[in-house]
């Protein structure tokens, strides 16, 4: 959408432009581009506490079956924590190289948070797994139900980024660092950024709550 | 097509635009107070550093100031007018996830305290 | 191959459902076979099904909703006939399996397809007119959602012809919607359905929360929008923050039934109340979803037929967000029996008592708009009038069982029925029809016939009163919800008085089929040629009836509150503006074969017939990630041909 430029608009709207109150036009597409996805975060984050509540409310429903500090190995939970928090970092440096238009450097940094971010994945699977094989799967327990959704969840969401990431690669690879490619990038990082932001929640009040208990 | 001469101009959470070497810093610094934050939950957690009753509120603590260090360090949130809308969301998602979780676990604990025994 | 769907799905040996699957199929193939013939599919694919203009989208969005009401009070006149029979030993027509399906239908498609179409079909229609810009912010967006949305409507009527629909009522609680006791297809259905639908519903908020704080025209500051927009504002911020928590409880159940989980089961740990504790915790915020735009409208109304500005628009403002904010904290009141004790329900009643109050201040202004106007009464006063008083009434009854001790005796009784009934009908409802009669002319470029318009108010006004007056009485004379069967004969006459309203209303439903059908076959005589016909206030009164594609060739320039009234009282000549190219988002099929992949992927889940499922979801994956990749979604449209458009249109 086009809008004249500030020089043509009659003083009162110049004066209003510059108060700040919401009388500036329509925002440039970037920003209503992010500001749309940071809603859409917010929203997941309202379903994700969802899950959490279920979580909290059904955590003691172990119903004669194993509980949170047999089944957790806290050092792997160190170690994903970490994968994925550095993941956030190295998507940070990504996303400022996108900016400064270094396609080379994104590149490099878009695949470091592709392998913290699938070794994250790695080891939730196999703890998965073991789980499973422990007889300790969702259906044992209203709390290991529980457990599985918000813990799983999370990690559907960040499979999902994993696809998305590939996706906007093979983007950028074909189509360069042109705006529209940078508009969906600051998306992802955005939903990266809130990805471990849902997991200082997971680890504290699933994992480390849990244990301690 | 999409920019125009602007007085004014609202920022949106990642967006970077000003200053890029502050920003490398910026999430440097953001990286490092996390971990610090991370082992400070761990500790807290599997030691005695922390009176026992008090483990939850610490743990409480730390993952609200670890979230505080991405929203600002990683997500660039800040307190200018600018950021205003972005707060504001922010803050709307806050309540309403506050609500949804203490309220459920609130009306939960009591319907359980009132069942037979 | 098949899952477990198979021929017996198809309810060969029960009349009622094999007669209305009948008239159904043979009505859609009709209205196929007639659209074949006269070659409109192409028209129809150009401008409507693909289209992300938020004018079309808005549209359809009504005529969903209208359609579905349809449905929507068929189930209702069947329960009604029903319990006015199905008295002391008569045992009426419809057995219990069926009734019980019947209600759940009645409920859901009222509530998640008549309802949230009729109001978000509003929103999507007027909010960027009255914003003075030229479409939301994410047009094909906006697609998917309706598509979605019509989806969810699809799959729901599938279940009148192959299978069978929930028997757990609209809510659909646990332990009955677990495997255990509905083990079939029922409940699978019901869940898909509104999960589908419900993440249509979801991108809408995302799409109007972000139009309504980044997209205004210049000059229009927060407290110079609309009060429409300021509703709309609040009730799609509500749907960002309650339509997740829906989300998380439908799968939440959808892994008890599928993968034998255990949040709500009987054994293993599971927690019923934690359904009910969320399925509410949504629930609530979902009402004031519906009825925050109807008040935006009535706002609208009401000050443009007193031709006066709106009483205390900063109140107005603050009433609408307070609403908004409260709205999040009452929702145990409907679960006050469930045992959580005095605290909780104090503290919940309280909060649902305040929660009355920023709604009254909303009436009081209305009144002090009205009062020494220069009223017109058009159809849509008649609906304002007709909503103060009935939704006053459905207040205060909520006000009444909002205290715990009264609804101890009240819950899930008629009375209860009764009040959320009237606070739908006298509030959405009417809601709806007003803003429906207010943009029609604005959507259509010639305006609906009033007789019949006024003939349809008054049926639905006494209509609503006959039908809904005695479910009160009843409920203080013990009668519950959902009976099958009447066990008291004394209630039996205030049951037919309710019956014939059910058919007074179902006139009204008539007079407005009589009134659209009137209204296109005179149009020539009710054309609104000046794009304002009712001397409006907003900004939408400026543009053409319809506006063209684009809304506004040049963004107007806001000053004011009621932009539109200021310009006409300080007319200058005006002055042919410098055209400039504008940007239009491209058509787009994405959000059309998104939804039909959804289809394909709810119906097979819903069967079991895993194979399809996953065909289904990976196509609309696949259709989702097409779609994203293309640059060029846009297209322009150049100054001179814009110049063209305009002066043709003003020459008019």
């Amino acid at each position: 959408m086009t809008i004249a430029t500030i020089d043509t608009l009659p003083t009162t709207v110049a004066t209003e432009l510059a108060r700040g109150r919401g009388g500036g036009g329509p925002a440039p597409k970037r920003i209503v581009v992010a500001y749309g996805f940071w809603i859409f975060i917010l929203s997941d984050i309202v379903m994700f506490s969802g899950l959490f509540a279920a979580y909290a409310v059904l955590s003691g429903n172990t119903a004669g079956g194993p509980t949170g500090s047999e089944l957790f190995n806290l050092r792997n939970v160190f170690i994903e924590t970490m994968c994925l928090l550095f993941s956030s970092y190295t998507c940070g440096l990504g996303a400022l190289s996108a900016e400064r238009r270094q396609a080379g450097r994104f590149l490099i940094f878009a695949a470091l948070t592709f392998v913290l971010g699938a070794a994250f994945l790695f080891i939730e699977a196999s703890e998965f797994a073991g789980m499973v094989e422990k007889r300790a799967g969702p259906s044992r327990s209203g709390f290991l139900s529980g457990f599985f959704t918000l813990v799983g969840t999370h990690g559907v969401h960040v499979t999902s980024g994993l696809i998305w990431l590939i996706y906007l690669v093979a983007q950028v690879v074909v189509k360069g660092l042109r705006a529209a490619v940078l508009r969906r990038l600051l998306c992802w990082s955005l939903f990266w950024h809130a990805l471990d932001i849902v997991w200082v929640g997971v680890f504290t009040l699933v994992y480390l709550m849990g244990d301690f208990r | 097509m999409d920019g125009s001469e602007r007085v004014f101009d609202d920022r949106t959470p990642g967006v970077e635009e000003h200053e890029p070497t502050a920003s490398v810093l910026s999430y440097t610094a953001g990286l490092g107070l996390a971990i610090l934050a991370t082992i400070g939950s761990f500790v807290v957690s599997q030691t005695n550093l922390l009176w026992a009753p008090g483990i939850p509120v610490g743990l409480v603590v730390l993952a609200f100031a670890q979230i505080g260090v991405h929203l600002v360090f990683f997500l660039h949130l800040g307190s200018a007018p600018d950021n205003t809308n972005n707060i504001l969301a922010l803050a709307f998602g806050v309540l309403i996830v506050f609500l949804v979780i203490t309220g459920s676990i609130w009306i939960i604990a009591n319907l359980h305290a009132n069942m037979m025994p | 191959m098949l899952g477990r769907l198979s021929w017996a799905a198809i309810p060969l040996d029960q009349p009622l459902p094999l007669y209305a699957m009948g008239v159904v199929v043979l009505g859609i193939l009709a209205v196929l076979a007639l659209v074949t013939v006269k070659g409109w599919w192409p028209y129809l694919w150009r401008e409507w099904i693909t289209s992300v203009d938020h004018k079309r989208i808005g549209v359809m969005y009504v005529i969903l909703g209208l359609v579905m009401l349809l449905r929507g009070y068929s189930d209702a006149i069947m329960m009604r006939t029903q319990q006015a029979i199905a008295v002391g030993n008569a045992q009426g027509y419809l057995p219990p399996d069926h009734y019980d399906q019947i209600f759940s239908a009645h409920g859901s498609i009222m509530i998640f397809f008549v309802a949230m179409p009729l109001v978000i079909g509003l929103m999507n229609f007027a909010v960027p007119l009255q914003l003075g810009v030229r479409d939301v912010a994410f047009p094909t967006l906006n697609s998917v959602s309706f598509w979605l949305t019509a989806t969810g409507a699809l799959l729901i009527n599938v279940s009148l012809v192959i299978g069978s629909f929930a028997r757990t009522g609209w809510m659909g609680y646990p332990p009955l919607s677990e495997l255990a006791f509905s083990p079939d297809e029922g409940v699978d259905y019901y869940l898909w359905s509104l999960q589908i639908s419900g993440i249509g519903t979801l991108l809408t908020g995302v799409n109007f929360v972000t139009t309504i704080l980044k997209l205004r025209a210049p000059g229009m500051t927060y407290m110079r929008m609309p009060v429409f927009c300021w509703t709309a504002l609040a009730s799609n911020l509500l749907i960002v923050a309650a339509f997740p928590i829906l989300t998380a409880t439908f799968v939440m159940l959808l892994l008890d039934r599928y993968l034998g989980f255990h949040f709500f089961t009987n054994d293993a740990g599971g927690n019923q109340m934690m359904y009910v504790n969320l399925f509410w915790a949504w629930g609530h915020p979902e009402v004031y979803i519906l009825i925050l735009p109807a008040f935006g409208v009535f706002s609208e109304v009401a000050a443009t037929f007193s031709g006066k500005g709106l009483f205390s628009y900063r109140s107005m403002v603050l009433a609408t967000l307070g609403i908004c904010i409260l709205s999040f904290m009452v929702w145990l009141h409907h679960f006050f029996t469930m045992g959580a004790g005095a605290d909780v329900n104090a503290f919940f009643g309280i909060m649902s008592a305040i929660i009355a109050v920023p709604t009254g201040a909303k009436v009081f202004n209305w009144l002090f708009t009205l009062y020494r106007g220069r009223i017109v009464f058009k159809t849509p006063v008649l609906f304002l009038v007709g909503f103060m008083v009935t939704f006053v009434i459905g207040g205060l009854t909520g006000v009444l069982l909002a205290v715990p001790p009264v609804d101890f005796v009240l819950h899930n009784s008629a009375f209860l029925v009764a009040h959320f009934h009237n606070v739908i009908i006298g509030g959405v409802v009417y809601g709806a029809l007003a803003g429906y009669n207010y943009w029609f002319p604005k959507a259509f470029g010639f305006t609906l016939d009033e007789w019949w318009g006024k003939a349809s108010f008054w049926c639905w006004l006494i209509g609503f009163y006959l039908a809904f007056t005695p479910l009160y009485v009843l409920g203080l004379m013990g009668m519950t919800r959902r009976l099958q069967h009447i066990p008291d004969p004394s209630w039996q006459p205030l049951l037919l008085v309710a019956e014939a309203g059910a058919i007074v209303i179902f006139c009204g439903i008539l007079c407005q089929i009589a009134q659209l059908y009137v209204s296109i076959r005179t149009r020539e005589q009710r054309l609104d040629l000046t794009g304002d016909p009712w001397n409006g206030r907003t900004l939408e009164w400026s543009t053409s009836s319809p506006p063209p594609a684009y809304n506004y060739a040049v963004l107007p320039r806001v000053e004011t509150i009621d932009a539109f009234w200021h310009k006409k009282r300080t007319g200058r000549a005006p002055v042919e503006p410098a055209y400039e190219n504008i940007e239009m988002p491209r058509n787009s099929p994405a959000g059309f074969i998104t939804a039909f992949f959804a289809v394909v992927m709810g119906f097979a889940l819903i069967w079991h017939i895993w194979w399809m499922a996953i065909v289904g979801l990976l196509a609309a994956a696949v259709t989702v990630l097409v779609a994203g990749w293309s640059d060029e979604r846009e297209h322009e449209i150049s100054a001179t041909e814009i110049a063209q458009m305009e002066r043709a249109r003003l020459g008019a």
